[in-house]
């Protein structure tokens, strides 16, 4: 693999909320990914870069950062699409607080997820039969596309909702709570509606989409939300809510 | 507010014509409320508009009120027709027909 | 958390329902100022039309309180998305936008329909 001569700038930030950008100079490479220069600068340049990853392989979401204002899975961004003149500005993940560097705290993300009734809650035990479900109807249709979501927060750090209100609970968490609500099997539904509704909920949700928008597995949690907004108001209009 | 993209703008500019036309809505009452006092007034007030200014502002206001309407057509579709990923595109539609409106009233003027 | 859901729902069903009825009348009041532009307002000429008119009155009443309804609740995301306010201030906030806006509204159209 031959080495393109060229330099990265690379600004990232380092320390606590109050923390600084600090600059390296990164060879630039073909085929590089974020995750590459973040690695490069850890191994070479910084030892004491705090970051997250694990699987480099975009199946896990643990590297997710902002790159050049935007969230994104670094393992799976090719500097070749991000880099503004050969410059790149890494901070961590916005709309979570900020525990050193790169690395945020993701506790906030997953209470609101339990919050919003994230959990399945089933009636049936093993001696009863399987559930029959049919994969190609409409509503499991619509469970499916918003099942595969592995948290990865970027969602969560892309929205300007969650930026404007510390307590809403934010697209993944709302996402979740749509899929149980719409899976035939569960039974928690009126618990799960009355958690996501209201101003911390579904309703302050104004599709905006930036989570549709920046979701690394394509999914829409917007979609997911305005569902719940009309099964709210359903619930509401016939006294069940 | 974060980068901007086809969605977020016309969110952002949905909410911002709304605020607008709210903080206009109680002059335009009081405007009206003047014919309380008699025709003439209402008379005095009608030539006033008159002034090419406030033709503009009234132009302005008819566009923000058609973009408002068209941008809350697009939440309304985005929350109860079903899901279509082409849902980008309704907010450049719903400008275009905003502007088609605000034109057709500046042709009236 | 129940009331909280149940205010959210409700708020949000007024909404939109506010804003089918706002829809349909905006249209019909452009579409009318148009056509009294293009006949030439005149303080007499609109009192002509609107004075003890039932169908009218009526009309507007309708379009007030579709506005008193539709646009508090918007102005009350802003305040708590962009002040920051909660509680008591949003609640107060809303209370008084709809208020004023039902007084003003109403005022306005028996000026022109006394």
């Amino acid at each position: 693999m031959a080495d393109v001569d060229d330099e990265l700038e690379v600004r990232v930030w380092r320390g606590g909320e109050d923390g600084a950008f600090q600059a390296f100079r990164v060879p630039r490479r073909e085929s590089q990914t974020v995750l590459d220069i973040v690695t490069h600068i850890q191994r070479h340049l910084d030892p004491t870069l705090a970051y997250r990853f694990a699987c480099r392989v975009g199946m896990c979401g643990s590297c997710a950062m902002t790159v050049n204002g935007v969230a994104r899975w670094t393992c799976r961004t090719h500097v070749n699409k991000v880099a503004r003149k050969g410059a790149l500005e890494l901070r961590p993940l916005a709309n979570l607080p900020v525990i050193r560097d790169l690395v945020t705290d993701m506790r906030e993300f997953f209470d609101k997820w339990a919050r919003a009734g994230g959990q399945f809650r089933g009636a049936s035990t093993r001696h009863d039969e399987f559930a029959r479900v049919e994969p190609a109807s409409v509503q499991r249709q619509q469970v499916d596309a918003g099942i595969e979501c592995i948290g990865c927060g970027v969602c969560y750090s892309s929205c300007d909702v969650v930026a404007w209100r510390p307590d809403y609970l934010g697209p993944a968490a709302l996402q979740r709570a749509f899929t149980l609500m719409a899976d035939e099997r569960d039974t928690a539904g009126r618990e799960r509606l009355q958690a996501v509704a209201g101003d911390a909920g579904c309703h302050s949700c104004h599709t905006h989409m930036s989570c549709t928008e920046r979701c690394p597995k394509h999914l829409s949690p917007t979609a997911a939300i305005a569902k719940l907004k009309t099964a709210a108001a359903r619930a509401a209009l016939r006294g069940e809510l | 507010m974060k980068r901007l993209h086809a969605a977020s703008a016309a969110a952002l500019a949905h909410r911002l014509s709304g605020l607008a036309l709210a903080l206009f809505v109680p002059f335009h009452f009081w405007a009206l409320g003047q014919a309380l006092t008699g025709p003439q007034a209402l008379q005095s007030f009608l030539d006033w508009t008159r002034h090419p200014l406030v033709k503009a502002g009234e132009w302005g206001l008819v566009v923000l009120l058609a973009l408002h309407l068209a941008l809350g057509l697009r939440v309304l579709a985005l929350e109860f027709l079903p899901w279509h990923e082409r849902q980008k595109s309704m907010a450049a539609g719903a400008c275009g027909i905003a502007l088609v409106a605000g034109l057709a009233f500046a042709l009236q003027l | 958390m129940n009331a909280a859901a149940r205010l959210g729902a409700w708020l949000w069903a007024l909404q939109r329902g506010s804003a089918a009825v706002l829809a349909a009348c905006v249209l019909v009041h452009l579409v009318t100022i148009v056509l009294a532009t293009r006949a030439g307002l005149s303080a007499e000429a609109i009192l002509s039309r609107t004075q003890g008119s039932v169908g009218w009155f009526g009309f507007y009443v309708v379009f007030v309180v579709a506005l008193a309804v539709h646009a508090p609740i918007g102005l009350r995301a802003i305040a708590a998305e962009w002040l920051g306010w909660r509680g008591r201030a949003l609640d107060l906030l809303t209370a008084l936008a709809t208020l004023a806006l039902l007084a003003g509204g109403l005022r306005a159209i028996w000026g022109v329909f006394r």
